[in-house]
């Protein structure tokens, strides 16, 4: 049953590294669209195609979180009091990143409109940012089973920022192949065309960062980089293949394809290490089954989750479908 | 829990900032909750009108207030991920030895905001392409789960104050009753004295800025529609409130003694208590109160011979500061007066319809109306204090102190600076939107107006896509 829950925290771990991390890759876009007039257009596509779907795509993380402290409460309580920096500043990011967003929206042509969409756009890089620290400071056992580890070292190690670096990477990668999709539905070539670049220059850069992160956790991680080309190696060469894949047929393949690919490479990435992890939810000290919540509260989970699936992913399905026919806005 | 090694404990350094950032982040979250929670009922009352009798200006108003409820729930959305966080970095002790025990009704209020947001986004956007009832319709499932989000929220805060379906072993839980967890004894009164707030902080505010507009002679059909629905439903909810409350006082009195004595001013056990309004504890000594006589006593047990435990029954070690103790009092007489004065606005609203069946012109009122939606936010807050602080020492009564519950990691004032920093730009920000609406409308007048169903008629004045320009 544990290891059932801990699957659970996994899909709600990967679709919000999928639909969260577009949304902030939308905002790295929307940082370096350049000036006012010349970057007008960029965050017009942004604006149109993020506004209905962010907040959706935002309940993942609640649904992480809660899942965590209801299902692992110490495994949470751990990885809080040992992150708490990290996470402490993801958590600001995300009030100025929804806050000036939806501000932004509504201060149209306000003096204010710039400083609340430099708000939303530079909180959309640093937010992921920490977030891959965090992943980074599980993931290379630096959180101990009874908390309270080092406040610095847990996230400013080599594992963290390699963590960091590549969610920035990755939410660029997934914006600019959404977006592409998005301005084609548009009509509107010249901006296809410029986020398929955008999009190619992010892959390549991710591949280079997942690369050297090859070398970086065999130096600083040894028992994450072993568990990843044992029993991880095959997601990664999942995730290799279609990231390829979906860049090379960027130019010509049908949106859906190239999306679909695009996302099986990133939630093949995470899913890795989640297979990495096994059987332990924290370094090699705290298995699944010693975090986990009594049976009872497990089964509660488990209910929820198949109401949830039951529920939420029809209408998911719903707000998804009615967006991307342009029916909303 | 050991008690006897508790004495003489000194107080953790984190505590104070821990508790101060607690309070702050959800003082201000609990301001925008009425929004999503209570005000989209109020916008599908004037869309229902709309659309059954072809109102056009109802249509307007809906539309607009879901602008308003769009940019409010966005802010309210993120706070609320702020105190998810919150409750794992400041409060350990809580979510490790107890998540496992109320953690699931966040699970289930999760699942709530998961299809509000969903639909709250469909509804917002929908305005101009879906085709009227069906987006009626995703408008309701967003006051639907508003209710249920509330009431699992409300179920994890009741449990704190009556914990029940756990089974501890050395200090553990180890195993859970779940529906005894989530409908502990103080659930559902609390539930709906939550919902009630909600909908009486939202119809208060929202009415509060068309009674401003009748005062300034915007005497207009849109004004008064503006005015008419929020008051009524915040009219309607008022005296419930009050029979609601009664009943909570009452549980109170029987299942949570100390948070009665402290609520009621009382240093010690006895009967024939008085009602003490207004008023300190100092030394243990009640100064500065006003009398009435065997009244605490009459409310709490319908006759004065009813015995009340005072503080004095509290074990000292567990006992509440002084200090505490008056903040809980004082509180609990704010948020019992302020209710009052809304109490008599609402029965004096309900007396000037009755007798013109029209909406009120007597500037009195409307004074009244126009600032009764801050009265009810004062209202709302001091309740929420009664609440949380009527608890203390305890974080969860009885099993965990909330000195047990706090971090013992860094140093949290910068923390709490940075969040402080961050809200008060997030406010402002608000405020300032909030206002540039008001003036856009106001520019737009309400008679040029566009209706909100069926395809664009008109080409649109540039490709912006929130409707914010073209209400």
């Amino acid at each position: 049953m544990s290891t059932l829950i801990a699957v659970v925290l996994f899909v709600g771990v990967i679709a919000y590294a999928l639909f969260g991390g577009a949304d902030f890759g939308a905002g790295f876009w929307d940082l370096t669209a350049g000036g006012r007039r010349r970057g007008h257009r960029t965050r017009e596509l942004i604006n149109s195609s993020v506004s209905p779907v962010w907040e959706a795509n935002h309940t993942w993380l609640v649904f992480c979180l809660v899942t965590i402290w209801t299902g692992f409460p110490q495994a949470f309580t751990a990885i809080t009091t040992t992150l708490y920096l990290p996470l402490g500043l993801a958590a600001l990011g995300i009030v100025a990143r929804g806050a000036g967003f939806a501000f932004r929206h509504a201060l149209a042509d306000h003096p204010l409109e710039r400083i609340s969409g430099a708000t939303f756009a530079l909180s959309s890089v640093l937010t992921p940012f920490f977030f891959g620290t965090v992943a980074g400071g599980i993931a290379s056992g630096r959180v101990p089973s009874a908390g309270h580890g080092d406040p610095l070292t847990s996230w400013l190690n080599p594992t963290s920022f390699l963590g960091g670096g590549l969610a920035i990477t990755v939410c660029a990668y997934l914006a600019a192949v959404f977006l592409t999709g998005q301005a084609r539905r548009d009509a509107h070539t010249a901006m296809e065309e410029a986020f398929r670049r955008r999009a190619l220059g992010a892959g390549i850069f991710a591949g280079v960062v997942a690369v050297a992160g090859v070398f970086v956790l065999h130096a600083d991680s040894p028992r994450l980089f072993r568990r990843l080309s044992g029993v991880g190696a095959p997601l990664l060469i999942i995730s290799a293949l279609c990231g390829l894949a979906a860049l090379l047929l960027l130019r010509r393949g049908r949106p859906l394809v190239v999306r679909t690919l695009a996302a099986i490479a990133v939630a093949a990435v995470v899913a890795g290490w989640g297979v990495a992890q096994y059987p332990y939810l924290l370094g090699t000290h705290l298995t699944i089954g010693e975090g986990a919540a009594p049976t009872a509260t497990l089964w509660v989970l488990f209910v929820v989750s198949c109401v949830a699936a039951a529920l939420i992913v029809p209408s998911l399905f719903l707000l998804y479908t009615l967006q991307l026919r342009r029916r909303l806005g | 829990m050991e008690l006897s090694a508790l004495v003489g404990a000194v107080e953790p350094p984190q505590l104070l900032p821990a508790r101060l950032q607690m309070a702050f982040t959800l003082g201000f979250h609990i301001i925008l909750v009425p929004f999503g929670v209570a005000f989209t009922f109020m916008m599908l009352i004037c869309q229902y009108r709309g659309l059954r009798r072809g109102d056009e200006q109802a249509l307007v108003l809906a539309r607009r207030w879901s602008q308003v409820a769009a940019v409010l729930f966005a802010v309210g959305a993120v706070s609320g991920t702020v105190l998810t966080f919150e409750l794992g970095i400041l409060w350990p002790g809580l979510m490790g030895n107890y998540g496992a025990a109320f953690g699931f009704p966040f699970a289930i209020e999760g699942l709530f905001f998961f299809l509000e947001a969903i639909f709250m986004a469909i509804y917002i956007y929908g305005w101009k392409r879906l085709p009227a009832w069906p987006h009626f319709f995703t408008g309701v499932v967003v006051t639907l789960s508003g209710i249920g989000g509330t009431a699992s929220v409300i179920a994890a805060n009741s449990w704190m104050n009556q914990p029940a379906g756990i089974v501890m072993r050395d200090g553990r839980v180890v195993d859970v009753v779940p529906s005894e967890v989530f409908f502990n004894g103080a659930f559902w009164w609390e539930t709906v004295h939550m919902l009630l707030a909600a909908y009486i902080v939202a119809g208060f505010g929202v009415a509060g800025i068309y009674a401003w507009g009748l005062l300034k002679g915007r005497h207009d059909y849109y004004h008064r529609m503006g005015f008419l629905v929020p008051f009524t439903v915040a009219a309607i909810a008022m005296p419930l409130q009050f029979l609601v409350g009664d009943t909570i006082a009452r549980q109170v009195f029987d299942r949570e003694p100390a948070k009665f004595a402290a609520i009621e001013l009382v240093p010690t056990t006895g009967d024939h208590v008085p009602e003490t309004l207004g008023g300190i504890l100092i030394d243990g000594q009640v100064r500065y109160g006003i009398d009435i006589p065997d009244a605490a006593s009459i409310l709490a047990g319908f006759s004065p011979s009813t015995e009340i435990q005072g503080l004095d029954a509290i074990p000292a070690e567990v006992r509440p500061d002084d200090s505490l103790v008056n903040i809980v009092h004082l509180a609990f007489d704010v948020m019992v007066g302020t209710a009052t004065l809304l109490l008599l606005l609402a029965a004096w609203f309900a007396w000037l319809w009755w007798r013109r069946r029209e909406v009120p012109t007597n500037r009195w009122f409307l004074r009244g109306a126009s600032v009764a939606g801050l009265v009810a936010l004062v209202s709302l807050e001091s309740g929420w204090v009664v609440t949380e602080v009527g608890r203390q020492p305890w974080t969860v009564v009885g099993l965990l102190l909330t000195e047990d519950a706090v971090t013992t990691e860094g140093n949290l004032w910068p923390l709490f600076a940075a969040v402080l920093a961050i809200y008060v730009c997030v406010a402002a920000g608000a405020v300032v939107v909030l206002r540039g609406m008001r003036r856009r409308w106001q520019q737009a007048g309400t008679d040029a107006v566009a209706v909100p169903y069926g395809p664009e008629r008109a080409p649109a004045t540039g490709p912006r896509t929130d409707g914010v320009d073209d209400a």
